[in-house]
């Protein structure tokens, strides 16, 4: 598992490029590489159908982002409250890792799962279902109401998109800042 | 660049030329991986994004306004609505066995072919109708916004 | 146990990027880090030594497959994370058109 290792070493060097850069399209462009490779440690990991779609709703949220990035520079002042912020959030992120040795040594080590509903799943996926592809038979098959849940999702947020981009109509012909009702 | 101040216009000749012979070539491999969901990788989601993804490439090419006359706004939303409808549709037909979202087709056909699964190549291709025509349409409105008092 | 704590550190970047940035491009991009994060964990848990990818082939006997169940999680987990960065990222220009700038700590007044 050692391009493992290395997949995940390039990704935390890439984010904390992304985080610690001043120019805003720079930092668009590390996350981009972090995307792309999480979609390889997928396909490592054996999961094929993860790899599609992290790979091109990766590309559909670059052409988003970049979009919404209007200004390329960030002013970030550095002050003294500025210091005592970045040292209060890395303290919290040291309590954090010390915290979380004790579940982690309780889960089942790394290659071995409790595969116990999946057994089932795997066994009787072809006879009861049909589908030569397992995790669509789960999807759609087996836990269908949760695909219903997310075609839910997807849509409040189509539509909260819409209607936050919208441009109400002038209703006074005088002023300009009556849009916001 | 030409491209920037007149953004209807588009890009260049050879991303012109380009586009003309490829985007159809990325809308059929989108709907390869759509109606192949139950035997290889991929499904509704992936299919989805990447149908929308043709589209979206049309609108960077050619411009806003020439690219929206092949699938405005209206269409999209049309078929965004007619994809939710349809899969609440093949999951309220599972009552007529006695659940929800039963799978109703009883006798499945042969495993490994392209006709078969019963009801999942349906919802495959009905979710693909919503997410491709969703996503469209959230890129149209966000590229069409321009910054209204302040340049 | 040592990949999980790689993991780990990749959320923590993500947090610490929300918790000290104040750009609010940057806020989004340290949502996402966070995002990616926690849907690797998932796989990780998932993950059984050389077994193989859940999908069965026509004249072949496939013994010792990857748990298929935590894939199906995630893969509705990276639409929905898609939806929400579209979300936020049009919030955003709209209030960089409101108020002229995209530093969070001059955002602070609420109207209405």
């Amino acid at each position: 598992m050692l391009e493992l290792y290395i997949l995940l070493i390039f990704m935390i060097a890439g984010a904390i490029i992304a985080v610690e850069i001043g120019d805003l399209l720079s930092a668009i462009v590390a996350v981009g590489a972090v995307g792309l490779a999480l979609s390889v440690a997928f396909l490592i990991l054996k999961a094929p159908d993860l790899a599609i779609t992290q790979l091109v709703v990766e590309i559909l949220c670059l052409i988003i982002l970049i979009r919404a990035t209007i200004t390329r520079d960030t002013l970030e002042p550095n002050g003294r409250q500025a210091i005592v912020v970045a040292v209060a959030a890395l303290a919290f992120m040291a309590l954090f890792i010390f915290f979380a040795f004790a579940p982690l040594n309780e889960m089942p080590p790394f290659g071995a799962p409790a595969m116990r509903v999946s057994g089932t799943y795997l066994a009787n996926g072809l006879r009861q279902t049909g589908a030569a592809n397992i995790v669509s038979s789960i999807i759609l098959d087996y836990r269908g109401y949760d695909t219903l849940g997310e075609a839910t999702i997807l849509f409040t947020a189509v539509i909260g998109v819409l209607a936050v981009m919208r441009r109400v109509g002038k209703k006074r012909q005088d002023t300009q800042e009556g849009e916001e009702p | 660049m030409k491209g920037t101040d007149r953004p209807e216009q588009g890009m260049t000749l050879i991303v012109k030329t380009i586009t003309r012979l490829t985007v159809g070539l990325i809308m059929l491999f989108g709907i390869y991986i759509v109606l192949h969901g139950h035997l290889s990788p991929g499904g509704g989601f992936a299919g989805g994004v990447i149908i929308a993804l043709s589209f979206i490439h049309l609108v960077l090419a050619f411009g806003r306004d020439r690219a929206l006359k092949i699938f405005s706004q209206s269409m999209a939303s049309l078929f965004e609505s007619l994809g939710a409808l349809l899969f609440i549709l093949i999951a309220v037909a599972g009552y007529v066995g006695g659940y929800f979202f039963l799978n109703v087709f009883a006798h499945k056909g042969h495993p490994f072919r392209l006709f078969s699964a019963g009801i999942i190549p349906l919802c495959n291709i009905a979710i693909c109708l919503k997410v491709g025509a969703g996503l469209f349409a959230v890129f149209v409105v966000m590229v069409a916004f321009r910054l209204g008092a302040r340049e | 146990m040592a990949i999980y704590l790689l993991c780990l550190i990749l959320f923590l970047v993500g947090v610490y990027c929300i918790l000290v940035k104040r750009n609010l491009i940057k806020i989004i991009i340290g949502l996402g880090i966070m995002e990616y994060a926690i849907n690797l964990f998932f796989i990780l848990v998932g993950y059984k030594m050389k077994g193989r990818a859940p999908i069965l082939a026509e004249d072949q006997v496939i013994k010792n497959m990857v748990d298929p169940l935590p894939q199906a999680l995630v893969l509705t987990s990276i639409v929905i994370g898609l939806a929400v960065t579209a979300l936020i990222a049009s919030m955003a220009i709209r209030l960089y058109e409101k108020y002229g700038t995209a530093d969070i700590s001059q955002i602070r007044r609420l109207k209405g």
